[in-house]
């Protein structure tokens, strides 16, 4: 009765109702695995969705989702700005150019993570939270304050692991420091089938055996993604393009509309490579 | 090996690698050991075992598996022949073991005093330990009663020296 009662009252009970948003943060432990390309496309596929997201980059120093997302022009504020009360939330979150119900808030690039409060970053995260559907944290590589600082308020994690020992290694070590408590689902981003069908490169199921995670999506090595990180142009905005279409496929993952096991990209066949390449 | 894979599967060459290398530095990384620390474990492992049973050393098998959470040890180790002398170093009896699975008795509390006290007597620890807490009569010359039904057969008092 009363749990009724409240989802009829929420909409009208005031102007900016409270929801209880999750929180997820992208991480990897090693750098260059795509953790940014991953957030930025996500992110995107997510709002494209209709849901609300805002995208914040806890990589302080070292700011870069702003320009995979083609939002760097935008930026006045950032997280710090608004942790030093220097701006409000309202003045440091920047609307996507494409898709409205999508937010970023930037990181500090001439500041260092050690600045920012755990405390704060916490809270801060809490009250983006009460605003939004999804909070997705874009986790800096590394397992120092930076890492702590994004995990601390998501209680949901996305690993991203290319297929190298080395990452998968890292991600490993990752999975453990995040703890027992947290949801953890797998990307493996950068899969190359041809050189997984030659035995050059570790395949999903020789990554996931190790790692044994739920595996959220396969993406695949594709010249796609780099077309698009250097427009600032998510690809998974991309209607014809299959990454896209993977990524796609994750946010309905996330918002549990697919149930679904992700799909392993396969090798393109000599025809399907001619035709690709007239793209 | 590899090669043998690769010959018939088509598959395998650097991958198989890769995906040994990086079992093992995760073993290692898992037990925060260093893999030849690893290697050392396994060979004294079957050494130990090799001292009171004749083992097949060719073909021991001791892995160290991921299961969820938590690093499992699984060795096969066939066994050829039991050894029909017994092993060099005299072990401590594994009487020890035995007398705590006979404390559930409803046992009446004035036995408490001289359990504590018998347990402290190494040279017969087999039957002082046996019997104390577990025969409520007031008597020590109760021994005998206390042990009869309920003494397991203990390998560590006949099997060993008459093996000897």
């Amino acid at each position: 009765m009363q749990e009724a009662l409240q989802q009829h009252e929420l909409p009208a009970a005031s102007a900016v109702p409270r929801k209880r948003g999750r929180a997820i943060v992208i991480t990897s432990g090693k750098g260059g695995v795509g953790k940014t390309t991953t957030t930025a496309n996500t992110g995107v596929a997510l709002a494209a969705t209709g849901a609300t997201v805002v995208l914040v980059d806890a990589d302080v120093g070292l700011r870069n989702l702003d320009i995979v997302m083609g939002l760097e022009a935008r930026i006045r504020h950032h997280v710090l700005d608004v942790l030093e009360g220097v701006s409000t939330l309202d003045e440091a979150l920047v609307t996507d150019k494409r898709v409205p119900t999508l937010r970023l808030l930037a990181a500090a690039q001439t500041r260092e993570k050690d600045d920012v409060d755990t405390t704060a970053f916490r809270d801060l995260i809490g009250s983006l939270r009460d605003r939004f559907d999804y909070v997705l944290i874009d986790c800096p590589a590394g397992i120092e304050k930076g890492f702590t600082n994004a995990i601390v308020a998501a209680d949901e994690a996305i690993i991203v692991c290319t297929p190298e020992i080395s990452a998968v290694r890292d991600a490993d070590r990752v999975v453990g420091l995040l703890g027992e408590d947290r949801t953890i689902k797998l990307i493996v981003n950068r899969l190359r089938p041809a050189l997984v069908r030659k035995g050059k490169m570790l395949s999903v199921e020789d990554v996931n055996g190790i790692l044994r995670l739920p595996l959220l999506g396969v993406i695949e090595d594709a010249p796609d993604v780099i077309v698009s990180t250097n427009k600032g142009e998510p690809v998974a905005l991309d209607a014809a393009s299959p990454v896209g279409e993977s990524y796609r496929q994750i946010a309905q993952r996330i918002t549990g509309t697919l149930t679904t096991p992700p799909e392993i990209p396969r090798e393109k066949s000599f025809f399907e490579k001619f035709f690709g390449s007239l793209r | 090996m590899f090669d043998f894979i690769q010959r018939f599967f088509g598959k395998p060459a650097s991958s198989a690698t890769a995906k040994e290398r990086l079992r093992l530095v995760l073993l290692s990384d898992h037990l925060s050991l260093a893999p030849d620390v690893v290697e050392a474990l396994k060979h004294d492992l079957i050494e130990v075992i090799s001292r009171y049973v004749d083992v097949d050393a060719a073909n021991c098998d001791v892995s160290f598996e991921q299961q969820d959470k938590q690093v499992a040890m699984l060795a096969n180790i066939p066994i050829l022949a039991m050894r029909s002398r017994p092993s060099p170093p005299a072990a401590p009896p594994p009487a020890a073991p035995p007398p705590p699975a006979r404390e559930p008795d409803p046992a009446p509390p004035p036995s408490l005093d001289l359990g504590g006290a018998t347990a402290s007597v190494t040279a017969e620890p087999q039957t002082a330990a046996n019997v104390a807490p577990g025969r409520p009569a007031a008597k020590p010359a109760a021994q005998n009663g206390g042990s009869r039904k309920r003494r397991r057969k203990r390998p560590g008092a006949t099997a060993l020296p008459s093996a000897g």
